[in-house]
């Protein structure tokens, strides 16, 4: 696709280590599948909410814009599907899926519209003042969105008319585990095509790429847009598995934790994204059930020792470290 | 009309709370440039003092000097071994250390007093109301807004007519030439931080009837402070007093009026303004 730019030995090589990892997610999906056959329900939860981190990944690392109200996509996402199923009868996952992608998009838009009119600082605010505004509205507008009980009374139909949703949610994590790889597909495509170039080129030098005569602007908007489709599918996906949608969903904290989670693991690479929420939402599950009092504390621990010793995040630091092995020898 | 006075009375007192927590916020984020959410979290340390010196029979006047002097003994070392690091660090690192420091402080706070709400007694003195001939205003209230003006003139006095504000000022402007003008700007910096630590001290017990204490303050009013310093524009004393009367009002107006929107309103607020005035309203004025 960008092989004119570039010999063809480097363009195999991406495709051959795109290949292994989408090989990496498809055996962790399996594996995750027969290793944890009761803690299915989990599963889809990290594969929603890494459809999140990976949103936040395409804003905050390959355009530069850090963010602090992620989650108003995604629970755009989770409320445009349960709103389609609880008032209007679409109860098709596939319809929903695509539902839930099409308001995260619009969120996307909206979120990008006003979060685009500032930088730094200014910037993070608006993003913090956004998501709160849509947590407001969606508590205001209890007739539609359950207000803070939740909206309930979702319940998709067999996915393709043959797989049922069963109570061990088994259909449902083989879903989210589909959607991800279509996602993750889509996003390499995206983020190494000409506009993922120029995305990154704006994170280094937004002058410089203006001084080009490219549309600094217009390029961050389309990527909200995409990064709003991506978390909109993430949203719709936990309102399909959960069937109910929670104000939690648009809350400041999944955005602050989305963030945390993508710096855990790297920002500025899908695979970073992917091995920042499996680390965290492990590390949550596993130190909130042997102590919850410390929780909060271990997670605060785990962030300083991130910002302190790996900066690159775990992924970013171990690819270093690799390369430096390799150089050495 | 009667309604309209305690509105504008509660909205005043609530504004000059705000603004006594937020100015130590706006002195780290506008003079030395870090991001720190941590600082609800300092506010709440210093309530929480209070509170035990409080009830174990001191007075409040000593509750309130404690509080502001074990905060800023606890906060020296952080500044020394955590904060140094991230100065001139990006936005996302420094949100995400601070974010870190107030998750610890949430769950030690949580795990040392337990979840209940603290109280700080209020003295004799300032229980009750007084009559204005027109109408009664309780005490507290005068109080917190007497607070918020002293705070507001002693720290102008401070960063413009001392010579430690001058200090202060050079080297933000320049840290290196202050340097090697022979201003010690480790000493200034963690002087400064040590100050701002203790105001959000000061802020968190005397705004302690209008921001209940509880292990999750630091988290609630973490983003009301840093929206406030925000739209005043960092480091500036009329910017953030302005912000913080403005928020201040608009928020009690909102809850008092159309109650169901809860905080769609301060929201919303803050979105125009920031989109208007970017670098905050104090940016504005330095601009022309």
């Amino acid at each position: 696709m960008t092989a004119i730019s570039q010999p063809a030995g480097q363009s195999f090589n991406r495709t051959l280590s795109g290949l292994v990892g989408l090989a990496a997610i498809v055996g962790c999906g399996v594996a995750g599948y027969f290793l944890f056959p009761d803690n299915l329900a989990l599963l889809t939860r990290i594969v929603a909410v890494a459809l999140l981190v990976l949103s936040l990944d395409l804003v905050t690392g390959y355009c530069g814009i850090a963010t602090l109200g992620h989650a108003a996509l995604f629970g755009a996402g989770a409320y445009g599907a349960g709103i389609a199923a609880a008032h209007f009868g679409v109860v098709s996952p596939l319809a929903m899926t695509g539902i839930g992608l099409a308001a995260g998009a619009v969120a996307g838009l909206i979120s990008g519209v006003v979060l685009l009119r500032a930088h730094g600082l200014a910037q993070l605010v608006l993003s913090i003042a956004v998501v709160h505004l849509f947590h407001e509205a969606a508590n205001k507008a209890s007739g539609w969105t359950g207000g803070s009980d939740g909206l309930s009374g979702i319940s998709p139909d067999p996915l393709l008319g043959l797989f049922e949703f069963d109570l061990w949610g088994r259909t449902v994590y083989v879903y989210a585990v589909v959607l991800l790889v279509i996602v993750f597909v889509l996003l390499r495509f995206v983020v190494h095509s000409p506009f993922g170039m120029l995305c990154r080129g704006i994170r280094e030098d937004k002058v410089r790429v203006h001084a080009m005569g490219a549309s600094v602007h217009g390029a961050q908007l389309r990527m909200f847009v995409i990064s709003g489709a991506v978390a909109g599918v993430g949203g719709a996906l936990n309102a399909i598995s959960t069937q109910v949608v929670g104000l939690d969903s648009l809350s400041f904290t999944l955005s602050a934790e989305a963030l945390v989670m993508l710096v855990l693991g790297g920002v500025g690479s899908l695979y970073g994204a992917l091995i920042g929420t499996v680390a965290f939402m492990w590390f949550e599950d596993v130190v909130s059930a042997a102590n919850p009092f410390h929780w909060l504390t271990m997670v605060g621990v785990l962030l300083i020792a991130v910002v302190l010793f790996a900066p690159r995040g775990l992924y970013g630091s171990a690819a270093a470290l690799l390369t430096r092995g390799s150089g050495r020898r | 009309m009667q309604t309209v006075l305690s509105i504008a009375v509660d909205a005043l007192a609530y504004g000059m709370v705000l603004f006594v927590i937020s100015i130590g916020l706006s002195v780290t984020m506008g003079l030395m440039r870090v991001i720190n959410l941590a600082h609800g979290a300092f506010a709440m340390v210093g309530g929480y003092c209070a509170s035990y010196v409080a009830h174990a029979g001191f007075g409040y006047g000593i509750a309130i000097v404690a509080a502001m002097v074990a905060t800023a003994i606890i906060a020296l070392p952080l500044e020394r071994l955590l904060y140094r690091r991230i100065y001139g660090a990006s936005e996302l690192t420094q949100v995400l250390m601070t974010i870190g420091i107030t998750f610890c402080v949430i769950g030690l706070v949580n795990y040392i007093f337990g979840p209940t709400l603290k109280t700080v007694p209020l003295p004799e003195a300032l229980r009750g109301s007084v009559d204005l001939g027109f109408r009664s205003v309780a005490k507290y209230r005068l109080f917190a807004i007497l607070c918020g003006l002293i705070v507001a003139g002693g720290l102008w006095y401070l960063i413009e007519r001392t010579a430690f504000g001058v200090r202060l000022r050079a080297t933000v402007d320049n840290a290196n030439m202050a340097a090697s003008l022979g201003v010690r700007t480790q000493i200034v910096y963690a002087a400064s931080f040590a100050l701002a630590v203790a105001l959000a001290a000061f802020g968190g017990v005397v705004g302690s009837e209008l921001l209940p204490l509880e292990p999750y303050y630091a988290l609630r009013y973490m983003v009301t402070f840093l929206v406030v310093v925000s739209v005043g524009g960092p480091g500036s004393i009329p910017g953030a007093l302005l912000a913080c009367l403005l928020l201040g009002a608009i928020d009690t107006i909102g809850r008092y009026l159309a109650p169901e929107y809860g905080e769609f309103f301060f929201y919303l607020a803050v979105i125009v303004i920031v989109t208007l005035f970017p670098r905050g309203l104090a940016g504005r004025l330095k601009k022309q």
